[in-house]
């Protein structure tokens, strides 16, 4: 078996590399506070050009509204998704028996570690030299790429959007289209580095340029790494679907299939996807259905004349059965539809997923990225929101992602390094407040305050104000019990 | 109770009605909180202000301090436990005491019958003000505040009460219940991103060509004013009850009905 480079990543020496730091595919162990990279994000040239078309997209998506008959499969699919909650790992135990039985093998993996130690002994063993890949987070999740390619492995992301990502050095800015920060002509720009020659902005060019280099790969490569969307327990078959038909090469051209899952995606029974496929697809892109459905049931059987010799299956847990039995076990109903990204006003305005810095950004982000890894990682997350609530009438399977974030929040302040001076902070005010006369003297202060201190000064005293004041007007604190004032005032002059 | 006329068939008005300030109310939008008391006056309702009444405890728990928030909760409960109906300016309070009172503490029936008699503005002079005649020519364009619209649920009443001025227009701009970027502390833990989302929100506003900009939560309305005040296009604000009382008809105001009444600590 002889396996060439890539020819899909041939030129990628002649990219330019132009993203922040926050944006890379590797995020950078230590990074600034959030308040910082948002601020930066927002001057980011193709931040505004986001907003505007994720906002033309909200708005004629009607992102939040459901027709009659997809709210009717939504409330099945929210109830399907927390079936398996109770006993995810019977749910798990089934599935592999019944992947095996096809003729796969599964293997499970707690740690990012273990599933990338996995997935570089099957390609060594079978001496793999090129992988290509349709969209999987769950690799993102554990940073595959840069794993294999440090072990001699070439990878190719074959998604058109993953593609464009790969090239540029960023990681997905959202979980089903991943390149939606980038205009048409920022990728025909980033093709025209890669060819070295001009590439026009015409979608259909682009498109062609993208799979006439990508189709040699399909048929050099060695091994193909999927995702899965659905695993179903009943019958082994793990479900994926696109638009692209991607996933169909890498999960059949290849001698070796590697999917990779995380443990909440297995369903109970095959019968589901008739529910939960037209239902992603509804909330992901507004589609009845994908173009393409993938349903892999096993390697090649004897008499089949394609499909791989081997499929192996990686389960990941990397933190989330710790969720289960907890309030924030429903962020393992999600599906990964994107929809509540779409429908974040945060996450249009700071141009995208990649400054919340974490691998997955957005409403699910804040509440799924805090669950993952190390303990304290990301947990700052939850509140990069405006607790506004669009995420939860976007959701496909009614995650309360606003009462998640809120428990995050809890959680973040319980744990954080100055627990104690923050708690009591906030024990203060709230036993100043709990006394009729404690918040009179509130309103008297803040009223001294309004009334003997130019505003330029207010705005810069430590605390709250100083961020307000930033780029608002402060609110007239003189007139701070103004109205009990009236109201009072008035019963004495009535007599 | 007064002696103004209600509709027929109207449910019956509550007897005892509070005002629930709000913190905001207090501290920095004391025009919405006597506007909503004049408004509800001229209904004929007499408006009772508890003097204890500090602040509901939202700030506390969306910041992540929960048992801070609850022992504000508590205190809420007990001091507007005697009233037949509870009325406030703030939406984002009222879809917070209607949300929240589940999920941080294990509610009495009485407790839970008091939240259920807990109205945002909008939603008290819909349910028992169709007496008033209300008249103000202009336009205005409205800003779903996201707790209202989403969490209590409430995206009609302030619509209705709207469409019963008399020469007002009503102009509904692009994204009505697109967050403005307030968020309670989110505005000053997130002060760029905050002022980019009230950015976004002007310009819509601006766009629609609407006189004023009006909606039913303080909290929105400090942020949106002061950003426009400060760098933003020239919209001018108003809160929904502030529209409303400028819009009542004075001659139908009875003089001396709605006497205020003091109600000690």
């Amino acid at each position: 078996m002889t396996e060439q480079h890539s020819s899909a990543l041939a030129g990628r020496e002649r990219i330019r590399p132009d993203r922040p730091e926050w944006a890379a595919g590797d995020i950078p162990p230590h990074r600034r506070p959030l308040p910082l990279i948002t601020r930066d994000a927002l001057t980011v040239p193709t931040a505004r050009p986001t907003h505007d078309r994720l906002a033309a997209l909200d708005e004629q998506r009607h992102v939040g509204t459901w027709s009659p008959e997809v709210a009717r499969l939504r409330e099945r699919g929210a109830a399907i998704r927390r079936e398996t909650l109770p006993d995810l790992e019977k749910c798990l135990r089934q599935l592999t028996g019944n992947v095996e039985r096809n003729g796969g093998v599964v293997h499970r993996a707690a740690t990012p570690a273990d599933a990338r130690a996995v997935i570089e002994r099957i390609a060594r063993e079978n001496g793999v030299r090129l992988a290509v890949k349709s969209k999987s987070m769950a690799t993102e999740e554990i940073h595959l790429n840069s794993h294999l390619t440090a072990h001699g492995i070439e990878v190719v992301e074959t998604d058109l959007g993953e593609y464009i990502v790969q090239l540029a050095d960023e990681r997905p800015s959202h979980i089903v289209a991943p390149a939606l920060h980038k205009s048409r002509q920022d990728v025909a720009d980033l093709f025209g580095q890669l060819a070295g020659d001009e590439v026009s902005g015409d979608p259909d060019e682009l498109a062609a340029f993208a799979r006439t280099r990508l189709r040699a790969d399909f048929k050099a490569a060695g091994m193909g790494i999927s995702g899965v969307n659905f695993a179903a327990a009943d019958t082994g078959t793990l479900a994926i679907v696109t638009n692209e038909g991607n996933a169909d090469m890498v999960t059949s051209q290849p001698r070796i299939h590697v999917a990779v899952m995380t443990v909440e995606k297995v369903i109970p029974r095959f019968a589901d996807l008739g529910v939960l496929i037209p239902l992603l697809c509804d909330a992901a892109t507004k589609q009845r259905v994908s173009v393409y459905q993938t349903l892999v049931n096993g390697p090649r059987q004897e008499g089949e004349t394609d499909g791989p010799e081997q499929l192996h299956l990686v389960i990941l847990d990397n933190g989330r059965t710790k969720a289960l039995g907890t309030p924030q076990e429903e962020v393992l109903a999600c599906i990964r539809c994107g929809n509540c990204q779409i429908a974040c006003p945060v996450y249009r305005t700071v141009g995208g997923g990649h400054p919340y810095s974490a691998v997955y950004g957005g409403p699910i982000g804040a509440v799924l990225s805090p669950l993952l890894g190390e303990p304290g990682k990301d947990s700052d997350l939850p509140f990069l929101s405006s607790l506004c609530g669009a995420c939860y009438d976007a959701c496909p399977v009614k995650i309360p992602i606003p009462d998640l974030l809120v428990n995050l929040r809890a959680e973040h302040e319980r744990a954080r390094p100055d627990a104690r001076t923050a708690r009591a902070g906030w024990r203060a005010w709230s036993l100043a407040w709990r006394t009729g006369t404690g918040f009179r003297a509130t309103l008297a202060a803040a009223r001294l305050a309004g009334r003997l201190l130019p505003e330029r000064l207010l705005a810069r005293l430590p605390g709250p104000g100083r961020g307000w004041a930033g780029g608002r007007a402060l609110p007239p604190l003189r007139e701070a019990g103004a109205f009990r004032r009236w109201f009072h005032g008035r019963d004495r002059r009535q007599g | 109770m007064t002696d103004v006329d209600t509709d027929a068939g109207a449910p019956p008005r509550p007897a005892r009605v509070a005002l629930f300030t709000s913190c905001m109310g207090d501290l920095a939008a004391g025009g919405p909180a006597r506007a909503t008391v004049e408004v509800l006056e001229a209904m004929g309702v007499t408006v009772e202000l508890p003097r204890g009444q500090t602040c509901c405890g939202q700030p506390a728990l969306n910041s992540g301090h929960p048992a801070e928030a609850g022992a504000l909760l508590d205190r809420w409960l007990r001091i507007f436990a005697p009233y037949d109906a509870v009325v406030t300016p703030a939406g984002s309070c009222a879809a917070y005491l209607h949300h929240h009172l589940g999920r941080l503490r294990e509610p009495t029936p009485e407790q839970r019958a008091l939240i259920q008699r807990t109205y945002e503005f909008s939603q008290f002079v819909v349910a028992y003000g169709a007496g008033l005649r209300l008249r103000l020519p202009g336009s205005v364009t409205y800003h779903d505040s996201c707790h209202m619209a989403r969490t209590l649920g409430e995206r009609r009443a302030p619509r209705e009460l709207l469409s019963r001025i008399a020469e007002l227009e009503v102009r509904e701009m692009a994204g009505c219940d697109t967050c403005c970027g307030f968020g309670g502390t989110f505005a000053a833990k997130f002060p760029d991103v905050s002022v980019a989302m009230a950015d976004t929100k002007l310009g819509t506003v601006a766009a629609s060509g609407a006189d004023w900009l009006v909606s039913a939560d303080p909290g929105c309305l400090l942020h949106l004013s002061g950003r426009a005040r400060k760098a933003g296009p020239p919209v001018r604000t108003r809160h929904l009850a502030e529209i409303v009382r400028d819009a009542l008809v004075p001659a139908e105001v009875p003089a001396g009905t709605g006497a205020a009444t003091e109600v000690p600590a």
